[in-house]
């Protein structure tokens, strides 16, 4: 794991929040990053999510802790990792975010960004494009987050998919992961170019 | 990538529940599916037919629980599940239930109250009502899970309780332990202890469903096994039927109090962390313990020697542990979500020997790990 702080209490945590508006698939991908972390990669972990009339429409949210220690406190505290897929769950959970976190957005959908380092992805339009529906898009994200984090295994979230996805959708989840991937292999590319003055 | 380990999955703490209740033996669920506690209809009514058990919706929380009380008079090891305001609406059974002696589990989710408050909203307000919430004296058994893996072993133990003692056992869980997901590795079910209630051995006519004995808990035999007993809410005699005697009342009534009080050391659960030097201790259950655990090794950090007790069974209250750990605390916080219930029972077993503090919170969200240092730090 990356970053991997220690809390007050000397525990080692890493907290997670996966943002959107209901019907983005946040509370799936939740499930989905949660098992492959515990089950496959064999950490600790607790999964809560805001359950309330919000969860209808307006916005939606998943929250991971993740640790190699016993979990005491299950909700997060100050996020390591946020995802925000609206410009809605941006606003509202980026002073959660601890000052070095990452955040990542879906870039086509979060237009106006704090001032700070943001990894911005067209999550939704790539998933359309690439895989012909927008429903991948929270599932190209998870594979972004393990590929810029690695807070989870990629084998974990591949199998995870594999047993979880909806019957006749796993093929379109597991190239969702890769293409998340992909995404971060070609942002680093063009960061290095930028920085040596060739982009 | 570490080798899969057998049986560990990520869980719901409400389907770790029933989870926990199926392995246990029950074979019954009948109830009003109610938030936060419907997951455990939902699981149980896909889950319980494949067992050849059955799973009922009925009309209302009443009827839910008198089902339950059939069902396990017949002999199913039988539960149900709910929050607060269907909890009100079983108090008449659960009454009933402890007069009866009839085994059985009733889970209750605890949300925002009073009445239909805060559906989704942790609370741990019910405290109490768990404990007096229906007429008359009784002795009430319940488990306080904090975790998901907890929800599992002490929805287990309260079938075993509940058959060992023939009393109604209540799991007394909240929105946050009832939803949330963990990385469990599940016991392995050759190594649990599963408890069946006592079968008479007597001839049926020398039977008596409310025997009089030395353990206080009397042999009990299902509706349909031959043995011929009447059952009522009326204060009975040995047979089951209506009594006003004043020594057959009081046979009875020091039957149902002895049965729990006798066997206090077998019911009680407490987790102390850290207590061997402590002179500060923070008392907390389910939920808000693990905010505490997480508050009390922040302090420690910082060498102030705080423990934490958690009673794992929040009733019958642990008093013997109290009155023998009180001796070295200068101070106890009690740390609940809600206006204050449990610390009540604390210094009722203190009686003013040390100094106690409240912690509440009754806003609908959790008490933080933070908060509890806090207040750790102001009252030290």
């Amino acid at each position: 794991m990356e970053r991997i702080k220690k809390t007050r209490a000397g525990q080692e945590r890493y907290e997670v929040r996966l943002s959107g508006s209901g019907g983005q698939g946040m509370v799936f991908a939740g499930m989905i990053l949660a098992e492959a972390v515990g089950v496959e990669d064999g950490k600790y972990v607790c999964q809560t999510q805001s359950y309330g009339p919000e969860a209808r429409g307006g916005t939606s949210r998943s929250d991971l802790v993740i640790s190699s220690q016993e979990i005491f406190y299950p909700k997060p505290q100050e996020l390591d990792l946020l995802l925000a897929m609206t410009q809605e769950s941006c606003d509202i959970y980026f002073p959660a975010l601890r000052e070095n976190g990452t955040l990542i957005v879906d870039s086509g959908l979060v237009t106006q960004l704090p001032d700070r380092k943001v990894y911005g992805f067209t999550f939704t339009r790539i998933a359309r494009e690439q895989l012909g529906t927008p429903m991948v898009a929270n599932i190209v994200a998870l594979g972004t987050i393990s590929a810029l984090t690695k807070i989870v295994s990629r084998q974990g979230l591949l199998e995870v998919l594999k047993r979880r996805a909806p019957r006749g959708t796993e093929e379109r989840n597991l190239q969702a992961i890769e293409i998340g991937y992909e995404l971060v292999r070609k942002k680093k590319a063009k960061v290095v170019k930028s920085d040596t003055g060739v982009g | 990538m570490k080798p899969p380990v057998k049986n560990q999955r990520l869980m719901q703490g409400n389907r770790a529940c029933v989870e926990g209740a199926m392995a246990a033996g029950c074979r019954f669920f009948a109830g009003y599916p109610i938030t936060p506690s419907t997951e455990m209809a939902e699981i149980l009514a896909a889950e319980l037919p494949k067992l050849s058990g059955k799973f009922i919706q009925m009309e209302d929380e009443i009827a839910s629980l008198a089902a339950v009380i059939g069902s396990s008079v017949a002999g199913v090891k039988s539960m149900t599940a709910t929050s607060g305001p269907g909890f009100s609406l079983m108090q008449e059974h659960i009454g009933y239930a402890y007069m009866a002696e009839v085994p059985c589990v009733i889970v209750d989710v605890q949300r925002g109250g009073p009445s239909t408050g805060l559906p989704t909203k942790v609370a741990q307000a019910d405290t109490m009502q768990v404990r007096w919430g229906t007429h008359g004296d009784y002795y009430a058994i319940a488990v306080a899970p904090s975790s998901v893996l907890e929800c599992y072993e002490f929805t287990l133990r309260a079938f075993n309780l509940s058959e060992k003692y023939r009393t109604p056992v209540i799991v007394l869980m909240d929105e946050v332990v009832g939803h949330m997901r963990e990385r469990v590795i599940l016991p392995d079910p050759d190594q649990m202890t599963i408890i069946d209630r006592m079968k008479p051995t007597v001839p049926p006519e020398w039977y008596q469903h409310f025997e009089i004995n030395p353990h206080f808990v009397s042999p009990m035999a299902s509706f349909g096994e031959g043995y011929r007993y009447n059952i009522t809410g009326l204060t009975h005699d040995p047979f089951g039927f209506p009594t006003e005697k004043p020594e057959e009342i009081k046979q009875k009534m020091d039957k149902l109090k002895n049965k729990i009080t006798h066997n206090l050391d077998d019911i009680i659960q407490v987790r102390a962390e850290f207590m061997e030097d402590a002179n500060i201790a923070i008392f907390a259950y389910g939920i808000v313990a693990r905010a505490a655990r997480e508050a009390v090794r922040m302090a420690r950090e910082r060498r102030i020697k705080v423990g934490l007790i958690q009673p794992l069974t929040i009733w019958p209250f642990p008093d013997q542990y109290m009155e023998h750990i009180q001796e070295q605390l200068d101070l106890i916080i009690v740390a609940e979500l809600n206006q204050g219930q449990l610390i009540g029972e604390v210094m009722r077993v203190n009686r003013g020997k040390t100094r106690v503090s409240s912690l509440t919170r009754y806003d609908s969200e959790l008490i933080t790990p933070d908060q509890v240092f806090e207040k750790i730090r102001e009252e030290k």
